[in-house]
């Protein structure tokens, strides 16, 4: 599984370089995507379901940070 | 005796206003008619040759969207109409008229637009531009979602996007997706492990429609949550709730209604905007007249338009 650490970035940056590192995905692939609390956890997931991907998960670490678990759909 | 040249100007196109004076002896303002501030690109190519020709050395942007043309001698005022393509450009107004509406950009391509403003717009425009009130200024604007960016509520008559959404608890996979994305936290995990929704807490926003990966969340209703009697300038109102969920093709027929109680029940109070006149006559007033018409939309109880304090401090 992918991991795509988007920590200590912010809007629409991170949504932008998930973007970027989906493309090297094969269609079907699960990725993980580490995301701060705020702004990001709120905007990111809902810009990639946009996208097309579909979403699986969300989990709380004990750090803080969120973990988005997603499936990558080709358009 | 010398000559004197007689300027000729079609008086018919100053009947809406939007032709203002400026500082300068013979210059106007011309206000142009942006409704929803949506403007073509052909349409913004020709407005910048006309201002090329006849204003000066800028255009203006007003606070309400529309572009203004600077410098204009009144005595182009006919050329100007004229050049602009009377049919698709109009001047807009200003004084004791219904305005141009202003929204933002609405749902086709905002993602947080619930509803369409621009259309609203177009048809507030069409059908209430320019009406006389015989009071003051009347001010519209629509925002897509409840985040409201046109500031709605400090207009005479201020629409924001909203929907109620439903849980479909068979579809749900509790991932919490939707809990997290509630600003107001109006959604909390309940026991069972799907969201459960405190309808007070909510404002309307649809974020947990968005995020929700199956779907589980849909939209139930949708139309406009409407505020009524805000203004800003020397003594700012702040408009409070008079309807729900109102649906978008009955927001022209909503803002008439307003308009004519505001026309009756301003008479002979002189120049007084309609937060004002909603504080004299008391809110429900208003409330009983637009539920005797939209029974299914107006709230059960509201409060007048809330004065700012904005001269505490002032010496």
């Amino acid at each position: 599984m992918q991991t795509i650490d988007l920590r200590g970035v912010s809007c629409p940056t991170n949504f932008v370089k998930a973007k970027l590192a989906l493309e090297d995905l094969d269609d079907g692939m699960i990725a993980q995507i580490l995301l701060d609390d705020g702004e990001p956890v709120k905007n990111v997931p809902r810009s990639l379901k946009a996208d097309g991907h579909k979403l699986l998960g969300l989990t709380q670490t004990e750090e803080g940070y969120y973990i988005l678990e997603l499936k990558k759909i080709e358009e | 005796m010398a000559d004197v040249k007689q300027t000729k100007i079609d008086l018919n196109n100053l009947k809406a206003g939007g032709f203002i004076k400026e500082r300068g002896k013979d210059l106007f303002t011309v206000r142009l008619r942006v409704p929803g501030g949506r403007m073509s690109v052909p349409r913004l190519k020709k407005i910048a040759e006309v201002a090329e020709k006849f204003g000066g050395e800028f255009v203006h942007l007003s606070v309400r969207q529309s572009i203004e043309l600077i410098n204009i001698n009144f005595k182009d005022f006919d050329a100007v109409v004229e050049e602009l393509g009377e049919k698709s450009q109009k001047v807009a107004s200003c004084g004791a008229r219904v305005r141009v509406p202003v929204a933002c950009g609405g749902c086709e391509y905002n993602p947080n637009g619930l509803v369409d403003t621009q259309k609203s717009a177009l048809e507030v425009d069409e059908k209430l531009f320019g009406t006389p009130t015989g009071h003051h200024k009347f001010k519209v604007a629509f925002a897509g979602c409840p985040f409201d960016c046109p500031k709605s509520s400090t207009n005479d008559v201020g629409f924001s996007g909203a929907i109620e959404p439903v849980l479909d608890k068979a579809t749900c996979i509790s991932c919490g997706l939707c809990v997290k994305s509630c600003v107001p936290k109006a959604l909390v995990m309940g026991e069972d492990n799907k969201p459960v929704l405190t309808a007070e807490k909510c404002i309307w926003c649809g974020d947990c429609v968005k995020v929700c990966p199956t779907e589980a969340w849909s939209v139930k209703k949708k139309g406009y949550t409407v505020r009524i009697g805000g203004k800003w300038g020397r003594n700012p109102l702040v408009g409070t709730l008079f309807a729900t969920f109102l649906p978008e093709d009955k927001a022209v027929e909503f803002i008439a209604a307003v308009l004519e109680w505001y026309k009756q029940k301003a008479e002979g109070l002189g120049r007084i905007r309609l937060g004002d006149t909603i504080i004299k006559e008391g809110p429900d007033a208003l409330l009983n007249h637009l539920r005797s018409q939209f029974p299914d939309y107006t709230v059960a109880k509201t409060i007048a338009p809330q004065i700012i304090q904005t001269q505490v401090g002032m010496n």
